[in-house]
């Protein structure tokens, strides 16, 4: 979460893209949500702005002078990987970067080129 | 500091008058970082000379630093009070999510005044404080259950901190601790008392600011190095892998593993409540406070057959440390890993700090042996060591407080044994039940004069550990500078707020860079300086509040039982009490 929002050289997690939280208590554990890179994905479907284009490789591309912070991108992914940016009032898009796999020491969240189709 | 970064903001809640405000404190941050040295001024603006620990004007005051959201294992957060159990100073250290939440809430430090007639809870988020009424809650003896009903019923998953209180909290005990993230604890001195007071409940943190930083380039960097050193550190790999329990084998092969009431510092079933018992037996999960790689939180697995079915089990989730298994484990020769899970599940649901409360029963069942207590005062029970299930029953009575000696054992052992007896075998310092090292010298000094009165204020127990190995007994005078050298830096860590696990990583040329990336330009020699205003600040405090070096009295059980250096001499402690209570003066 933390790598993430350094990506904008901010500190904190207001630009943070990654959601990590309990499995409904600590005794559980956690889960790490970051978005999958959707070949087919539905935030885009519902951008009654098209501010969100499918990504070549998976996930989307904000363009943020289209976004008109509705969020109903937010409500359409299934996972809710998609966090929101209370200061600009806009989505935060993962980019898959991959700069929070460096900052994982349980090799708990890679970072993967796969064939469409293929998981 | 940076111009503009909320650090600086300082939230008041008065509940006698359910209203909040922010105030702008930059000044403060500036010249006291945030953490242990802003809430020792607070405490000191706040908290009028004499009053009640458990009445309406004692504040509760909780305080992150500049690091925390920031940098890595800068995770804790510094509560201060007016201590229920010593009279005196209450400082307690937490991590889970507790800093993170309020730093990107947008606080410094959150100052909680006044006492509802009412019992309620507080949902801060952002700006906002809401008192939520906990009428429902009030009277839930499990701080577990108390946690989840409010993890279901407000938002902010993943960046919120529940701090609660259990029966013992409810109930005043003076060592009610205050739970938070399930597993992590304001332990010692009674924070959870000072909320029972006040009738509050629970209070809930979220926040997901950004923090602006002064230099973006100089902040990757840094934070590249630190991650690096934390995670190839094999000094924080032992944190990780057995955690601190590997010390229960080290300390009783060393012969300062406090057994029996520290009748012995030996105990010959140590191996079955050791770290790699536990490890292997019982670990579940490992689990870390928020931004911290090391995951030093060690959860068990304990099945439980229900008695009157069979093949119906639960699995409860128990955190341990080191510490829970010397307090509920060795000082009570609880010889089996199940029995002392089962004892800490007692003490956790409560909301008790592990170490008053082991030390209390450890005390109550010596006394029970030696007749000065009979079943008449201990409600018919038989306190027998080894003996967790009637154990368990003790802790139920200690939060009921059925009769007036549970009523007196509520408030420590040494108000108890100054109405029942035993005080020289009644194992506490300055007020504050003792810690799992019967190392030395050096530990017992530090447990006297520190500030809080605890092991970590100055580690004495690893100048026992380093005079052990290298043969050389330091003198009374260089114990008490050590010390004192140790606690003053610490007074920086804690001020950051840094977890002491990172205090090899955080050493004060790491800090100072870390602290120029927010804005601070001061060298490792300003720091040292600052550390020991700070700590300067806390004795004064004490001092107005009727805190004596002269008037500290040590339990002679210290004494009887030899340490790994040996047998220790009254004159050598009190020769040590006075060379640090000197330096302090000089400084004052």
């Amino acid at each position: 979460m933390f790598a993430c929002a350094r990506r904008f050289g901010e500190a904190g997690l207001g630009k943070s893209a990654i959601n990590v939280r309990s499995a409904g208590g600590i005794e559980r554990g956690f889960i790490v949500v970051v978005c999958r890179a959707c070949p087919d994905p539905p935030c885009a479907k519902v951008c009654p702005a098209d501010a969100l284009e499918p990504r070549s490789g998976g996930g989307v591309i904000l363009s943020p002078r289209r976004c008109i912070g509705c969020q109903l991108c937010v409500d359409a992914c299934t996972i809710q990987a998609i966090l929101w940016d209370e200061e600009m009032n806009k989505p935060l898009i993962c980019v898959h970067c991959g700069m929070c796999v460096d900052f994982c020491p349980y090799s708990v969240i890679k970072l993967e080129t796969t064939e469409v189709g293929q998981s | 500091m940076i111009k503009g970064d909320p650090l600086s903001r300082v939230l008041f809640v008065d509940l006698s008058l359910r209203r909040f405000w922010i105030e702008e404190r930059q000044d403060l941050f500036e010249e006291r970082l945030g953490g242990a040295g802003a809430a020792i001024e607070l405490l000191q603006e706040e908290c009028k000379r004499g009053v009640d620990p458990l009445g309406p004007r004692n504040p509760i005051v909780f305080a992150v630093g500049p690091l925390n959201g920031v940098f890595p294992l800068a995770s804790k957060t510094v509560a201060m009070f007016k201590s229920p159990l010593t009279g005196n100073l209450g400082e307690s250290h937490a991590g889970g999510r507790s800093a993170v939440a309020i730093r990107l809430a947008g606080y410094g430090a959150i100052v909680i005044k006044g006492a509802s007639d009412t019992p309620v809870y507080l949902a801060i988020q952002d700006d906002r404080v809401n008192f939520r009424d906990a009428s429902v809650l009030w009277g839930m003896q499990s701080s577990y259950t108390v946690g989840r009903v409010i993890r279901e019923r407000e938002s902010g998953g993943g960046i919120r901190t529940i701090m609660r209180i259990g029966g013992a909290g409810e109930k005043l005990v003076s060592y009610a601790s205050v739970v938070t993230e399930t597993y992590r604890h304001f332990g010692r001195l009674g924070l959870g008392a000072v909320f029972g007071s006040k009738k509050l409940k629970a209070v809930m943190i979220q926040g997901k600011r950004a923090v602006k930083v002064g230099d973006p380039k100089l902040c990757r960097e840094t934070y590249r190095e630190l991650y690096d050193a934390i995670t190839e550190s094999p000094a924080m790999k032992k944190y990780h892998d057995l955690g601190t329990p590997m010390n229960v084998n080290g300390l009783n092969e060393l012969k300062a593993l406090p057994t029996q009431n520290l009748k012995r510092a030996y105990f010959k079933a140590a191996h079955s409540i050791s770290g790699e018992v536990f490890a292997e037996g019982f670990l579940g999960r490992r689990v870390a406070c928020a931004h911290c790689p090391v995951a030093c939180i060690h959860l068990a697995a304990l099945r439980l057959p229900y008695e009157d079915e069979p093949y119906f089990y639960k699995t409860l989730m128990i955190s341990y440390d080191y510490e829970l298994i010397y307090a509920l484990g060795s000082l009570l020769e609880v010889d089996s890993a199940e029995g002392v899970l089962r004892l800490v599940e007692a003490v956790e649901t409560f909301g008790l700090d592990a170490m008053s409360s082991g030390v209390a029963l450890a005390w109550a069942t010596e006394a029970q042996e030696r007749g000065l207590i009979t079943e008449k005062e201990t409600a018919g029970l038989k306190l027998r060591w080894s003996d967790f299930d009637t154990y368990i029953k003790a802790v139920e009575l200690i939060v009921e407080q059925p009769n007036d000696f549970y009523r007196a054992l509520a408030r420590g052992v040494g108000y108890a044994s100054s109405i029942y007896g035993g005080q020289d075998f009644a194992l506490a310092f300055g007020g504050n039940e003792m810690s799992g090292y019967h190392t030395g010298p050096a530990a017992h000094i530090g447990h006297l004069t520190g500030a809080r009165h605890s092991h970590l204020d100055g580690a004495g127990y690893s100048i026992d550990e380093r005079a052990a190995t290298s043969g050389k007994s330091p003198t009374a005078v260089e114990i008490a500078d050590r010390l004192l050298e140790e606690e003053r830096w610490r007074q920086i860590l804690s001020s950051l707020v840094v977890c002491f696990f990172a205090r090899g990583i955080y050493k004060p040329q790491v800090v100072a860079k870390a602290l120029r990336v927010m804005g601070y330009e001061l060298t490792s020699e300003d720091l040292m300086r600052k550390g020991a205003e700070i700590l300067k600040s806390k004795h004064e405090y004490k001092a107005s509040e009727g805190f004596d070096f002269s008037r500290l009295k040590l339990p002679r059980r210290i004494l009887e039982t030899p340490t790994p250096l040996g047998y220790l001499t009254e004159d050598l402690i009190k020769d040590g009490i006075r060379a640090y209570a000197g330096k302090i003066m000089l400084s004052q």
